[in-house]
């Protein structure tokens, strides 16, 4: 960086020798950076690139591959499982108002530093290292219908018979939807409280001094100060939330069940691939996926453009 | 006032305190209701008292004699370590030019990792699938290591890093002719150690956990254990004790290592997102 500074300056005989140097240098550089690089093209970049033609043959193990145009497209919009799952992956972005509006909450209590925050902050990041399924293992059995959850709340007499959580087909989703909960809080949790942590305090102590609430202090300084992490931590769960896989496929056992009320778009494209070996096709569903991310985050971000110029005015 | 305001104080504490309680009830005991359920025999798994009545180990036993897991542990440590050792190495020399050198393309490259982040991982399933494949790797463990074997957020963690390292102390091994590779190795490495320690503890944990690349790659018996584990649990008939077992054998060395470097790994992946 600084040497390129130099060069803006420099007359050109100077830029010429400079160059030289930056000339060996990126040599170097690339030697140092060529086998990671390799590694990330083929099996980062490619795919990626590779996917976008797929999605227009009909390349399976079965048959020969050819170029069959936008067959796979026009298969997608007659398909009702697609159409499901794509319902679905837009349900789950329900996650992310509550994910956000719940570690949020945390985050400022934690702030507050009474004893005992240390192990909380430890308690409410174990989920987030934990495989998935072990997490799906775990909850699988909390909610069983003879699970402790269901005994529970049987015991106290609050129902009657077992909630089915996971095995009927209205609930399976919601369900899911607060395990990713679960899971997901304390990350969010601990990047809202290192901005929390950051803060210029005297804004606080001087609001404080006015008389200002706590309410208003919330309101009024904390929040609109946190709007960078706001808007970051929605964009992060929003494209997890609508590329979920994971839970369903762990909780599911690789069905989708029941009765597919639970297919998700990365789900589908999964089956589509490894269940029927039928390659093109997951790849036109994957290219919807990435559509439908890149509206919602071009979305999230004209909002957030909105909502940052009404800050400063 | 005074009184009045500290008496509203003590209040807002205590419900602090209920609601952190609450949470941490939440995230906490799934975890322990697993562990003793582990302990429990057969015919009680389903029994509400959260303390087994005739604690046994039998299940710790049975998924070492029936269900392999000790196959499955080594098959994880085998992928795992070779994979993260292999991601330091190579990270490690891809940051080096990125944060100590002036070059052409800096800024593609800078810009194409950070691509990389927001991609989910799911997008290259399938066509690594058919390069795998066609490397004929299908039922090898270098076909699970291999795509994994760049971490880009290990790249960025470990460039900013050398970010802090003085320039003077790499000059002076310049002048003394030492060349790029040695001043790398003996000069530069020694100083990031600590963030080098963070960068396996968070890559292991990354691949000890993954579970549905080697269940697309590997044979039965090479499954790592979150693979394993799953697989059993799908079978019919599983007795849901050794399931658990296995399940605390699979969880405890990421939350013991977690539980060592919790600070810097926490630090960490919060600053990675802010990055």
């Amino acid at each position: 960086m600084k040497s390129s500074t130099k060069t803006h300056a420099a007359p050109t005989r100077g830029l010429q020798k400079l160059s030289k140097v930056k000339l060996r240098n990126t040599v170097t550089a690339w030697a140092f950076m060529a086998p990671a690089i390799i590694i990330l093209l083929v099996f980062v970049f490619y795919p990626i690139v590779f996917s976008v033609p797929l999605a227009f043959t009909n390349y399976s193990v079965f048959a020969e591959t050819k170029f069959v145009g936008m067959a796979n497209f026009e298969r997608l919009v007659k398909d009702p499982d697609f159409w499901v799952s794509l319902k679905n992956s837009c349900l789950f972005v329900i996650v992310v108002p509550i994910l956000q509006v719940l570690s949020i909450a945390l985050a400022v209590l934690l702030n507050k530093k009474l004893p005992g925050t240390p192990i909380f902050r430890v308690l409410a990041y174990l989920p987030v290292v934990t495989s998935m399924v072990a997490v799906s293992i775990i909850w699988k059995f909390i909610f069983d219908p003879n699970g402790i959850l269901n005994g529970l709340l049987m015991s106290w007499g609050w129902i009657q018979e077992p909630i089915r959580f996971l095995s009927s087909s209205t609930l399976a989703l919601p369900t899911m939807m607060a395990i990713t909960i679960w899971q997901g809080l304390g990350y969010y949790m601990m990047i809202y409280l290192s901005a929390l942590q950051h803060f210029p305090e005297e804004l606080v102590e001087a609001a404080v001094l006015d008389g200002a609430s706590g309410w208003k202090i919330f309101w009024k300084i904390r929040i609109p100060l946190l709007q960078p992490q706001i808007w970051l931590c929605s964009m992060v769960s929003t494209i997890a939330a609508l590329g979920i896989f994971d839970v369903v496929f762990t909780i599911t056992n690789g069905t989708g069940g029941p009765n597919k009320s639970t297919y998700v778009i990365n789900f589908y494209s999964y089956l589509q691939a490894f269940n029927k070996f039928d390659f093109g096709y997951s790849a036109a569903i994957g290219i919807v996926l990435a559509v439908l991310t890149m509206v919602f985050s071009l979305v999230l971000n004209y909002y957030n453009k909105k909502a940052g110029e009404d800050f400063v005015d | 006032m005074r009184r009045r305001r500290k008496a509203r104080k003590a209040g807002a504490n205590f419900a602090s305190y209920l609601f952190m309680l609450l949470t941490a009830f939440i995230c906490a005991f799934p975890f322990l209701w697993l562990l003793m359920t582990s302990f429990k025999s057969g015919e009680n798994v389903y029994s509400l008292s959260f303390f087994p009545e005739n604690p046994t180990v039998q299940a710790y036993f049975d998924v070492f004699k029936l269900l392999n897991i000790g196959t499955m542990l080594k098959n994880s440590l085998i992928i795992a370590g070779t994979g993260v050792g292999l991601n330091i190495l190579l990270a490690a020399l891809c940051a080096y030019p990125l944060a100590k050198m002036d070059f052409y393309g800096k800024k593609l490259i800078n810009n194409a990792l950070l691509a990389t982040m927001i991609i989910p991982a799911a997008a290259g399933l399938v066509v690594n699938y058919i390069t795998i494949q066609n490397l004929h790797l299908q039922g090898n463990f270098w076909g699970v290591i291999l795509p994994n074997s760049v971490n880009v957020f290990t790249i960025i963690l470990l460039r900013q890093a050398y970010l802090s390292v003085p320039r003077e102390l790499l000059e002076s091994a310049r002048i003394d002719g030492a060349k790029e590779l040695r001043v790398w190795w003996s000069i530069l490495l020694p100083q990031i150690l600590p963030s080098v320690l963070t960068a396996v503890i968070m890559d292991f944990i990354n691949k000890w956990n993954m579970f549905l690349w080697p269940l697309l790659i590997l044979d039965v018996d090479q499954y790592p254990v979150a693979t394993g584990l799953k697989h059993i649990s799908n079978s019919f008939n599983y007795k849901f004790t050794n399931v658990a077992a296995g399940t605390v054998l699979a969880v405890i060395p990421v939350i013991v290592l977690f539980l060592l470097f919790q600070k810097e790994y926490i630090n960490n992946t919060v600053g990675g997102v802010k990055g």
